[in-house]
């Protein structure tokens, strides 16, 4: 059996936790204080995943980017091909919080939304 | 000069929040004065999510968390002015500040809600040698040229500093597609929370150098390097551990200090370790009336406690301005009177001020101004010294003028 030591991000606490990991599965769980530690635990020991938060282009708004972000969290592995496809993307104002900037962000399933409301000019 | 009950200093999250809740504690007269184009602060260059874990139960991104409570203030149509500077406030709250419609005017308020803010520690502060190129920038104006205006300010990074804003612009430069090459810390350890190091930092593979720091710049025009070395427990470069980095940007992290120039100017008095005013258990500082919440009181990291501490100021600002008191002034041949203040909150329905005349009159009345509005003249055949006068103000007169300040008694002769 295997110990990897972790810092829990899901609050400021930043607890440091141990998991106890035998292959593939993870064992136990200790040095959390609520449940969301343990729970980042095995998913960072099994599927890593992260919201993604950036900005993109608007085109005849008040302001020149919107931030966006991906709806939920996705695969850790895919967060550079995520920011990446988002290069070249412009929206055209007014945008809407919530509007979907771009639908199944590199091919995670998961939708690119704005996080603020840019008016048109 | 135009007249408010509660004037507040700043329109981020600690000045919302303090708006909506003087105003859900009763207040009527509330103006925000906000220096940006827009409401909510710096959180609107802060796009990354963790906001709002306490207040929201949930995660929120800067500008999403800030709309929450913009959106608040418009439902109770809260009066805000954008592009507005604030230049001067005097001791008696008498608020000075300027923008483009209006040109410079003043506010009078009864109460005030200091909400500035901080500032980012410059290059300046750090004794650092060598040239001053192009390249090197505070953290956080490298985040509102990449978040709010699209540029990129260079390719090849290095932060000083392990703040959160610099931890965060190491993985936003990243995404950018800038190489972050290191985060040097001075401390032996990080100025920063610990989630973002590991979400930040150890994701992208971006070095942490604790106990490290710049000692010199190269480049005239622009920045072509630095060099970094460890310190030792004094803080002083140890000889021979000197390393060159190739870079053209130098984020600096290196501390937020309140912004508290206005504060000083009105005379309130500043704790030499937080940089922010002194405060008691309502938030309000030496100065009856003036109150503080935020980063200029001293400076957080996480904005729901900001929040938080601007309800409570919002909540005692509304209190001092209904608890305030209406003074009672002796006027021409009235020697006192007793009470001298009456707090319109506490008083029962009707009460009765007695006072003594200087001399004997005849034929005179007993006039009672409300400002400047005479609202009682009252006839009197005679009056003396010997005999005590007396009349009757009610709290429905007294809460029926908005801006009631000061009342006089004087005798006027016929």
């Amino acid at each position: 059996m295997e110990e990897k030591n972790l810092i829990c991000i899901n609050c400021p606490l930043g607890c440091m936790l141990t998991a106890a990991v035998e292959g593939e599965a993870v064992v136990s769980v200790t040095g959390n204080t609520c449940k969301r530690g343990e729970d980042y635990a095995r998913k960072e020991m099994t599927n890593p995943t992260r919201i993604v938060t950036s900005t993109v282009r608007v085109s005849e708004g008040y302001e020149k980017m919107v931030p966006v972000k991906t709806r939920e969290d996705i695969p850790k592995g895919k967060v550079l091909e995520c920011v990446r496809a988002l290069k070249d993307v412009e929206v055209k104002a007014p945008v809407h919080m919530g509007d979907v900037i771009a639908e199944n962000i590199a091919g995670t399933g998961v939708d690119l939304i704005a996080a603020k409301e840019v008016r048109k000019i | 000069m135009e007249n408010y009950d509660i004037v507040i200093i700043g329109g981020g999250p600690a000045g919302l929040a303090a708006a909506v809740s003087a105003r859900e504690n009763g207040v009527e007269r509330i103006v925000i004065l906000e220096r940006d184009r827009e409401l909510g602060g710096i959180l609107n260059q802060c796009i990354h999510n963790g906001f709002g874990l306490h207040t929201f139960k949930e995660e929120l991104t800067g500008p999403e968390y800030a709309a929450r409570f913009i959106s608040q203030a418009a439902d109770l149509g809260i009066e805000y002015r954008l592009n507005t500077m604030v230049t001067d406030i005097s001791p008696k709250k008498t608020v000075t500040a300027v923008n483009c419609e209006e040109g410079l005017f003043e506010i009078q308020a009864k109460a005030v809600i200091l909400a500035m803010g901080c500032r980012e520690r410059p290059r300046g502060a750090l004794n650092i040698p060598g040239y001053r190129p192009a390249g090197i920038f505070s953290a956080g104006t490298a985040q509102r040229l990449v978040n709010i205006e699209g540029y990129l300010p260079g390719r090849e990074v290095v932060i000083l500093g392990s703040g959160d804003i610099g931890l965060i612009m190491a993985r936003r430069m990243t995404l950018e597609g800038a190489k972050v090459k290191v985060v040097a810390e001075l401390m032996p350890y990080s100025g920063g929370l610990k989630r973002n190091i590991v979400q930040c930092l150890d994701d992208y593979g971006i070095p942490l150098k604790l106990s490290h720091t710049v000692v010199d710049i190269k480049g005239k025009e622009r920045l072509e390097g630095v060099t970094l070395a460890e310190v030792d427990e004094k803080g002083k470069p140890i000889p021979g551990t000197q390393e060159f980095y190739s870079c053209d940007t130098l984020l600096l992290s290196v501390g937020l200090i309140p912004e508290n120039e206005l504060s000083i100017g009105m005379g309130v008095e500043l704790n030499p370790v937080t940089s922010g005013p002194r405060v008691n258990e309502s938030l309000e500082t030496n100065i009856e009336g003036v109150f503080a919440c935020g980063n200029v009181l001293h400076v957080h990291d996480l904005v729901d406690f900001v929040s938080e501490e601007a309800k409570t100021a919002g909540k005692n600002a509304a209190r001092y301005v209904q608890e305030r008191s209406i003074i009672l002034i002796p006027g021409e041949g009235v020697r006192y009177t007793v009470p001298e203040k009456i707090c319109v909150k506490r008083m029962e329905e009707r009460l009765t001020v007695r006072f003594r005349v200087g001399k004997v009159y005849k034929n005179c009345y007993v006039s009672v101004y409300f400002g400047k509005e005479r609202v009682i003249h009252r006839k009197k055949a005679v009056a003396a010294p010997g005999e005590m006068e007396e009349i009757a103000l009610t709290k429905e007169q007294l809460m029926s003028g908005p801006n009631l300040e000061t009342i006089t008694i004087k005798i006027e002769e016929a």
